[in-house]
């Protein structure tokens, strides 16, 4: 299928610039490239900058209210486990309003893919600080710096038991469009953070690695099963170090023909590398204004992909098998079973 | 108690008496027994044109002396009454957990001399019973715990006698009730027919009570005794099967409403969905989630989950979607009391949302028509495409009434809001039809793709508009589409003395208790069971009557209602607010002045 299949007649409200209009057009595509047809395609969201998307796409959409995309796309994908599901969110609609939702979808394991787009503000509401904000961050909300201690998306993916953990960033769209196919393939609650520029009210804040020249010293794609090497040269790897004394494993980066540079296994069960990974370069919103002189990069890529059953595959089973062993399968063989009298 | 007596209202609706449950326990699960605040009732209507549960009783056995206290402090019984106690819960330390000063409880209660009281060592004789050589040589022994539990049926084998109910279809019922833990039966079975013989072979100085076995009041058919919650629960799933779509259920735990879902959860067998989702929240969006996919969707709640689920009504509202939301009301605000029945929902079911935001609000009114208007709900959802609020009320929910069985053939026809084929290629969700429904495509049709919103739509686009023309237009078509659903309900009935000039009006759950009013005051009563919108003919049938009395669980909020759509009526109110039914008595009282 061709991407344009996929865009709606609306014309794209984004603010120019804005890393969403990337987000959008990556969505086309990965939805081209993915090939279900449109009418078995839902796309539902909540409120924010992101949740304008489905206007944009041209499936079935449903841009619902604050925080709750994640509760009617469940109930969307429960019921009809045969529709293709996606979920649009922001930092704030999914991890503040919505954060109860979010982790109980991907506690359930709903089929669903789910884009979170992280610019770490609120922006529709023009410009408070969101969950994701590092710490001291000054905004129309907190004149005088953040005392909060911000989310990191991947920590509360992983503590919420996902399966499924991608992150990607607006400018890159090759990165942006396997992610997304990736979630798709994913059976499950595929949690894709998108990380976007907002760039009216938190220009820059990805600019550690989305600035050209900084972005491959600063970030590596991880691929399943490709050796952890990045770099403007490929000249550096990652591996893992345990300390010694407290036995707490840390990434390290090394030379690239180190043998102990690792290779990606998205695959496997255990979360314990998938966090290390995922956690890279993240201590830099512990501090807004700290120089963080991090050598580690920020992953991006399918971080963690691990099979489990869904709820909604599980939900529709159970039915199944009740329904097959029941003698009573209508309303009027259900009455008939109960204790009664003529009168 | 709460099994001992529904046992006893089912075997006497079996026997063909009309029946009303009222059951009434503490919202603990286990509130410390023999405490007054321990005490759990329940409380059955037997006879011919049994409307209530009634207002005091005839006959009361209290199983321990606390159970008394509170009997009597709240007058649950009348002057001639019965009262059968357990006399082993009258040890001095029995006395003072149930705050007794002296150990003479009857004289301290001042209960009168009319009052028979029938004193039965409960507990001593049912022990007997199940520790005596031959019981324990055919049945094994039991442990003590296990023999106190079956007390209760010593009391229900005792009432049986009283009431003349025969002993084997008694013990048919227990059967089926414990068939699931078969080593139940025996001992309960022992213990009940102990009760039985007991009654008739001490032969107690009591009279026994025999009632007229027909009923003359019902139809012809198959009858059943009947909860409300189940009724709800089995209406939602008859119009599901009767419009061909799959039924969902979104929802949280919330007391008196959770046997709605655990109904539900239980009847996979029914093709029935249920998630138990996170909160409140999102067993409203669930649903909604489940509507846009095109399914039969629903949720349950009680007055603060509505609370919670007020924002998402409103998307289903300008979304446009048909949901059923069944609030089962308890007292409030806020935690209230969870276990006892109000209707102070009123209000928030028309109007607690953001916005003009107009719902259809049906109200049941026994706990057998719980069936019809939770199918009824969902009919004009489906048909209407918008969120139809059925309110019952914890009196309904947990009472039981006979129902007699519908067939699905004979239920009315429901006819799901569907779309045009030729509007295939060019669909957008503002489209209507010429009654000014929506059309209903989901996501599954071909050539209907569009986007939905919680945003103002365009009148003709169905896009995202903040036109101010457009917005009071929308308003004005959401408005109308509810308006119009009139035209499908039917007229308001006047019952009882429709000569009279004075009517008492009601809505829901207190029909029962009206008609009983209503007889005593030779007065016309109207109960709405529709209550937005109202039936056509209630401006035309209120007018008709010089004094109008709205009797409601509330300050008066049905009252406010009417007085805010029909101004030039002259409306007087009678309102209880104590978490009880009303009381007959009190409503005629008032009446009468």
């Amino acid at each position: 299928m061709e991407a344009s299949e996929f865009k709606s007649d609306q014309y794209v409200r984004f603010c120019p610039g804005c890393g969403d209009h990337a987000i959008c057009m990556a969505l086309q595509k990965a939805m081209a490239q993915i090939g279900i047809p449109t009418h078995q395609v839902a796309v539902i969201s909540g409120i924010g900058c992101s949740s304008r998307m489905p206007h944009y796409l041209n499936t079935y959409g449903f841009n619902t209210i604050h925080g709750r995309g994640g509760a009617v796309a469940s109930g969307v994908k429960t019921s009809h486990p045969e529709l293709t599901v996606w979920q649009m969110s922001g930092d704030g609609d999914c991890l503040a309003i919505g954060g109860n939702h979010f982790i109980h979808e991907i506690r359930r394991n709903v089929d669903l893919n789910v884009c979170l787009f992280n610019n770490r503000i609120y922006g529709l509401t023009k410009g408070q600080y969101s969950p994701t904000s590092p710490k001291g961050f000054v905004s129309k909300s907190s004149p005088f710096g953040t005392v909060e201690r911000p989310f990191i998306p991947a920590e509360l993916v992983l503590g919420a038991r996902g399966t499924f953990f991608a992150r990607t960033l607006d400018v890159d769209m090759p990165t942006t469009v396997d992610c997304l196919v990736a979630a798709q393939q994913h059976k499950g609650c595929s949690i894709v953070e998108c990380l976007v520029n907002c760039v009216i009210f938190n220009n820059g804040t990805h600019a550690w690695i989305a600035d050209r020249e900084q972005r491959a010293e600063h970030s590596i794609i991880l691929k399943h099963g490709e050796k952890m090497i990045f770099g403007a040269n490929k000249d550096k790897g990652l591996a893992v170090e345990i300390d010694p004394q407290t036995f707490v494993p840390k990434m390290i980066v090394v030379a690239a023909d180190d043998p102990r540079v690792l290779v990606h296994d998205a695959q496997q069960q255990d979360p314990t590398l998938h966090r290390l990974l995922a956690l890279m370069g993240q201590d830099r919103i512990e501090n807004v204004n700290a120089e963080v002189d991090n050598e580690l990069p920020i992953a991006l890529g399918v971080i963690r992909d691990v099979k489990a059953e869904t709820y909604d595959e599980a939900v529709n089973a159970q039915i199944a098998e009740v329904r097959g062993k029941a003698k009573a399968k209508t309303f009027d063989e259900l009455t008939a079973t109960l204790e009664s009298w003529e009168m | 108690m709460q099994l001992t007596g529904n046992l006893f209202a089912s075997l006497s609706a079996i026997l063909g008496h009309e029946i009303s449950t009222l059951p009434d326990f503490p919202a603990e699960i286990r509130a410390p027994q023999g405490t007054l605040g321990g005490v759990s009732g329940f409380q059955v209507a037997l006879g011919s044109e049994v409307y209530t549960p009634g207002d005091k009783a005839d006959v009361i056995v209290a199983m321990n002396s606390a159970a008394l206290k509170v009997s009597t402090m709240n007058k649950h019984y009348h002057e001639h009454a019965i009262i059968i106690v357990d006399t082993d819960t009258f040890t001095d330390k029995d006395l003072e957990k149930a705050q007794y000063k002296t150990n003479n409880p009857f004289e301290e209660l001042a209960i009168p001399e009319t009052v028979q009281i029938v004193p039965v060592a409960l507990t001593t004789l049912t022990k007997e019973a199940l520790t005596n050589e031959q019981w324990k040589m055919e049945n094994g022994e039991l442990d003590n715990k296990s023999i106190l539990k079956c007390r209760n049926m010593f009391a229900l084998g005792l009432i049986c006698w009283l009431f003349d109910e025969p002993m084997d279809e008694a013990i048919h019922l227990l059967e089926d009730k414990f068939k699931k833990k078969p080593a139940l039966i025996a001992p309960n079975t022992k213990v009940m027919v102990d009760g039985y013989n007991y009654g008739q072979n001490l032969a107690l100085s009591v009279n026994q009570v025999r009632l007229e076995a027909i009923t003359k009041n019902q139809a012809h058919g198959r009858y059943t005794s009947i909860a409300g919650n189940k009724a709800t629960a089995w209406g939602l799933i008859a119009a599901a099967e009767k419009a061909g779509k799959h039924l969902f259920l979104g929802s949280y735990p919330i007391t008196p409403a959770t046997d709605i879902m655990h109904e539900l959860a239980g009847r996979k067998d029914q093709n029935v969905m249920v998630v138990q989702a996170e909160d409140e929240i999102a067993g409203v969006c669930t649903a909604i989630g489940a509507a846009f996919a095109g399914d039969l969707a629903c949720t349950s709640t009680s007055g603060p989950g509505l609370s919670l689920k007020s924002e998402a009504i409103g998307l289903a509202v300008m979304a446009e979607l048909p949901l059923v939301v069944i609030d089962v009301q308890r007292g409030g605000p806020s935690t209230g009391l969870p276990t006892k029945t109000e209707q102070t929902d009123l209000l928030q079911a028309l109007y607690g949302r953001n916005g003009e935001c107009p719902a259809v609000v049906l109200a049941a009114s026994t706990p057998a028509n719980c069936f019809d208007f939770a199918y009824e709900a969902c009919k004009i959802a489906m048909e209407n495409m918008t969120p139809v609020i059925l309110l019952t009320d914890t009196y309904l929910a947990n009472g039981t009434g006979l129902w007699r069985i519908p067939q699905l053939k004979d239920l009315p026809a429901i006819h799901p809001q569907g779309v045009p084929e030729e509007l295939k290629g060019h669909f957008n969700p503002a489209l209507r039809d010429e009654r000014g429904v929506r059309y209903w495509a989901y996501p599954g049709l071909e050539g209907f793709e569009h986007r939905n919103i919680g945003l103002e739509r365009d009148a003709e686009k169905g896009t995202i508009s903040t036109n101010p023309e457009n917005h009071e237009k929308m308003v004005l078509a959401r408005k109308a589409k509810i308006a119009q659903v009139a035209n499908r309900i039917p007229d308001v009935k006047v019952q009882g003395n429709a000569q009279s000039d004075t009517v008492l009006v009601g809505w829901g759950s207190t029909e029962g208790h009206l008609h009983s009013a209503a007889d005593q005051l030779n007065c016309a009563l109207v109960q709405f069971n529709y209550i937005s919108p109202l039936p056509k003919n209630t401006r035309e049938v209120l007018s008709r009557f010089r004094r109008i009395i709205v009797c409601e669980l509330n300050t008066g909020q049905f009252a406010n209602y009417l007085r805010s759509q029909f101004p030039e009526l002259k409306i007087e109110q009678y309102n209880e607010i104590q978490g009880q039914p009303f009381a007959v008595e009190r409503i005629v009282e008032y009446g009468s002045k």
